[in-house]
């Protein structure tokens, strides 16, 4: 599903370097991932996910040079789009969740609710697809592991053991933050 | 859509690492010189300069206000990166202030009682913080467009802190002009001059930061 920080990272490094189709590459990457991390935060907007995607690479694009090649690449290209995103609540005055301005001189911008959905997310990316889709049936929508594992056709036992693994991964990619390099 | 990524990475030209503190350095640079040549042109260099120049207190109303410029402009560099935090950087910011004060502390106790007043208000008091304000906004203006060309994601620390940059370089600017010799009046109006600059920038920083 998502590419590894690892491989996004040496793409990016290529760019700065001036290698333009790593780049490219990187940028093409982005787009579908970006895609989909507006797509879950702008339900029914489909139309302004286009936009913020755009506008996000573009950001990414003419302030590549801000990125401190010694940290995390994730991190900064996220910390843009959720930038773009903030941005885009303020203009249109939908501030559920998210301050309007900072609340005091040496406070965040961003929320600390985005944050911690940003983290969990990143989390949940490093498990398989269908453990994540019955984590979200059973810890998001409440589903009972019966009616999970009904509506999966799998057996409760399987549902269960795979959401214990699952959970057990995302406490291990917590645990071992900040997150292994190559 | 699809054409975007295809677009921005023709013709792609590579990034130094040295990219951000050179723009930001431009963009300060700019301005001070700026700065300087105004307040050499229209307010003009100090009548003393020759000899002012042997005395302690020349150079520290050049050093105070520069160290203070150089420490905010390096949480600047830190800020002007998205989801940074310059807090690492700025814990050094009561050096100076400190050292400042307690000069200026001792000046003043060891003065006999008839110069104290002398020594606080000189006699440009009233206009001192104001010049200084003044003297800041070109490189206020050059950090602006450094800026505006970065990802700072906290835009009023981010003003906060280039205000800060930019009141120390135009207090520095306005040294070459300002014949005060007392440290209680640097400790006091240099530093009101600068932290004006700073209010501006923190009360600016949301609006001419936006990106």
């Amino acid at each position: 599903m998502q590419t590894p920080e690892a491989d996004l990272r040496t793409l990016m490094l290529a760019g700065l370097a001036g290698d333009g189709a790593a780049y490219r590459l990187l940028l093409e990457t982005l787009q579908a991932q970006l895609g989909g991390y507006f797509r879950r935060r702008l339900a029914g907007d489909v139309s302004e996910v286009d936009d913020l995607v755009q506008e996000t690479l573009i950001a990414i694009h003419t302030r590549r040079g801000t990125f401190d090649r010694s940290l995390p690449f994730t991190a900064w290209a996220y910390a843009i789009a959720r930038h773009k995103l903030i941005d885009h609540f303020r203009r249109r005055g939908r501030v559920a969740g998210v301050p309007v301005e900072d609340s005091g001189l040496f406070a965040s911008d961003d929320s600390h609710s985005v944050d911690a959905r940003l983290d969990i997310e990143r989390a949940l990316a490093t498990l398989p697809p269908a453990t994540r889709a019955l984590i979200a049936d059973i810890k998001l929508k409440e589903l009972t592991n019966a009616e999970a594992a009904e509506a999966r056709g799998m057996s409760e036992t399987a549902v269960k053991v795979a959401v214990h693994r699952g959970l057990k991964k995302v406490a291990a990619y917590f645990g071992v933050q900040p997150e292994k390099r190559p | 859509m699809s054409d975007l990524a295809r677009k921005l990475s023709a013709d792609l030209a590579p990034v130094p690492r040295s990219w951000l503190p050179r723009r930001l350095l431009t963009g300060l640079g700019a301005g001070l010189a700026v700065s300087i040549v105004l307040v050499l042109a229209i307010l003009g260099p100090r009548p003393d300069m020759g000899p002012a120049m042997h005395s302690m207190m020349f150079w520290a109303k050049l050093i105070y206000p520069l160290s203070l410029a150089a420490i905010a402009a390096l949480a600047a560099e830190r800020l002007a990166r998205p989801a940074a935090s310059a807090a690492m950087r700025l814990i050094w910011l009561p050096v100076p202030l400190m050292l400042v004060a307690v000069l200026a502390l001792i000046a003043f106790l060891f003065a006999p009682p008839a110069m104290h007043e002398q020594m606080l208000v000189g006699h440009s008091a009233r206009l001192c913080p104001f010049l200084v304000l003044a003297a800041a906004l070109p490189p206020l203006a050059g950090l602006v467009w450094a800026m505006r060309g970065f990802a700072p994601t906290r835009l009023r620390e981010t003003g906060f802190v280039i205000g800060l940059a930019a009141g120390g370089a135009g207090a520095f600017a306005y040294a070459w002009h300002c014949n005060e010799t007392g440290a209680p009046f640097l400790a006091i109006w240099y530093s009101l001059g600068m932290a004006a600059a700073a209010f501006l920038g923190w009360l600016s920083g949301p609006r001419l930061l936006r990106w």
